[in-house]
């Protein structure tokens, strides 16, 4: 169970517990900044945090502000430790551009289809620096 | 970075801010298959509300690296009332940054209006001009109404641009993904409900939540639009969905004819609204289904234009009101209402006017558990419960008047049909 996600903005390798969300979501109004928790009433993963994690998206919505929650994330110390997105999304995607040009250190994004996302639900992965997606060894 | 030519692929190169904009930009244009980037001759910037401290850092980091915007730039509203006619409460860390982050952008040579309508302050690009625009209202006023063709701009590419003076070639910017496949015929609605204000909040919900990732034409809505009915439309589709332009068949500039909104093709769907659709979207607008109670009122999202303060004006008719009615605006309408008096006669009555932001985006109304708030804006009533923890009710402008005099929900007679 390998998969190869395509590199957005590639980075080095990271490792951590696959968050697969069950829905698209807007990070604005949807995630707390400050502590990476997701807080839309109406999301099915309402209540989990995403901070160090394996966030895996089956997709984005809502507002143009969801850039600026991720860079607060980023220098809060609270981003995921990587993101895998169905289809790049350049306003969620530009919070990472611009945390890198701010010289903070920031996830990887790749791009993997939602259906190649769900296998790793509830498992801990390492998204290595050439995209291959591995299951952390000890872990079914 | 095979986007940019070889003079831009130098200037990205560099170690000031306008290197950084420029490869802020090329990023985006990469990551969404741009095959290059295009001049754009105006910004409208909505990235100078504050969210957290990160983005201060961004915008002092460019200012202190001598950016400057390259285009005629405007601001979209700040988390500050800096006009000083309302009280934000802040705390003093984040009223700091939010101030600093406002300072920043007005030092890179943006126009301070902080509004979201800069369309009604003389910023009005012509049909067919390429521009770089934020606030998913002004995005949808300026590609539908004015012609003129942007993408919905996040936040720090809309700076980028502005600085870097060119954007990222996709999307709405091409002649050919602005073409509508949808139709929405409201010729079965009356020509009364048609030529109403109230009703075009909740026509631009039911297309924000219909459309999708399609282009839309309204047909059978001529003779019976204003310019702010067309911004209340706008503002409630693009809350309610991911809208970016619309056509209007007839009135708006890219749709003299219902079939040259379409280029020609059948609709790939056409959509015949009837009463039951418009009454099941106006239901939507209202998270409080039931009661009298009214703690106060919201107006101006978009930020009100001077005939709506005058109609404001006339249908309070002098009265004082009993509960707090918050006129939303810009610099652009304050200075005519101060220079005329209108004002403080207005705010003696009980109206607060909320200038360089509003009360969704920063916090102004009074805490209150189980509040209530009032507002013909379809773009308040979708956020306002999530931003401001009331509960909303949908009416119209004069609905919202009587409200606030009464102290309590007044509704006139009205056939939704």
């Amino acid at each position: 169970m390998v998969m190869t996600a395509r590199p957005l903005l590639p980075g080095p390798s990271a490792t951590g517990d696959a968050l697969v969300l069950s829905a698209p979501i807007s990070f604005w109004g949807g995630v707390d900044p400050a502590t990476g928790n997701i807080i839309d009433a109406r999301h099915p993963d309402r209540g989990k945090n995403i901070a160090g994690s394996i966030l895996a998206l089956p997709g984005t919505i809502g507002s143009s502000s969801a850039s600026a929650v991720l860079l607060e994330l980023v220098h809060a110390g609270k981003a995921p430790a990587a993101i895998l997105i169905d289809e790049p999304d350049a306003i969620l995607l530009l919070g990472l551009v611009v945390a890198r040009e701010m010289g903070w250190t920031t996830p990887a994004a790749w791009q993997l289809a939602k259906a190649d996302q769900q296998q790793f639900r509830g498992r801990r992965i390492t998204v290595a620096a050439n995209g291959t997606i591995t299951p952390v060894e000890g872990n079914i | 970075m095979t986007l940019l030519s070889p003079g831009q692929t130098e200037v990205a190169a560099g170690a000031d801010g306008l290197a950084m904009a420029l490869r802020i930009v090329a990023e985006a244009a990469r990551l969404m298959g741009a095959p290059r980037l295009i001049p754009v001759a105006s910004a409208h910037i909505d990235g100078a509300l504050y969210h957290g401290d990160s983005g201060t850092y961004f915008a002092e980091k460019l200012v202190e690296s001598g950016a400057m915007v390259a285009i005629p730039s405007t601001l979209n509203v700040g988390a500050l009332d800096l006009h000083g006619c309302a009280k934000v409460r802040l705390a003093p860390h984040q009223r700091d940054m939010a101030r600093r982050m406002m300072r920043a952008y007005e030092r890179m040579g943006c126009k301070p209006t902080w509004t979201c309508a800069p369309y009604q302050a003389g910023h009005r690009p012509a049909v067919g001009t390429d521009v770089a625009w934020g606030e998913s209202n002004a995005v949808v006023f300026c590609n539908s109404v004015l012609g003129a063709r942007t993408n919905r701009y996040g936040d720090f590419l809309d700076i980028a641009c502005a600085i870097a003076g060119v954007a990222p070639d996709y999307g709405l910017h091409r002649p050919e993904n602005r073409i509508a496949t949808l139709v929405l015929d409201v010729s079965l609605l009356s020509e009364e409900l048609r030529s109403s204000d109230v009703f075009y909040p909740v026509l631009g919900t039911f297309l924000g939540l219909r459309s999708g990732t399609s282009v839309c034409v309204v047909d059978g809505l001529q003779g019976c639009t204003t310019e702010d009915r067309l911004k209340a439309l706008g503002a409630a589709a693009a809350s309610a969905g991911g809208v970016g332009l619309f056509h209007i068949a007839g009135v708006t500039p890219e749709a003299p004819t219902l079939a040259k909104a379409l280029a020609g093709e059948p609709a790939r769907e056409t959509i015949h609204v009837t009463p039951a659709m418009v009454q099941e979207t106006l239901a939507r607008l209202s998270t409080v289904k039931t009661g009298i109670q009214v703690d106060a009122v919201a107006i101006g999202s978009p930020h009100l234009s001077l005939d709506e303060v005058d109609e404001m004006e006339r249908l309070i008719g002098g009265r004082a009101l009993e509960k707090p009615l918050y006129a939303n605006t810009g610099r652009h309408v304050i200075g005519a209402l101060e220079a005329a008096g209108r004002r403080s006669r207005l705010e003696a009555l009980g109206v607060h006017f909320v200038i360089d932001t509003c009360v969704v985006v920063t916090p102004i109304l009074p805490e209150l558990n189980g509040g209530v708030l009032m507002t013909n804006s379809g773009k308040f009533a979708h956020y306002a419960p999530g931003n401001t923890g009331y509960g909303v009710v949908y009416g119209s402008l004069a609905e919202c008047v009587e409200s606030a005099f009464a102290g309590r929900l007044m509704r006139e007679p009205r056939q939704w049909s």
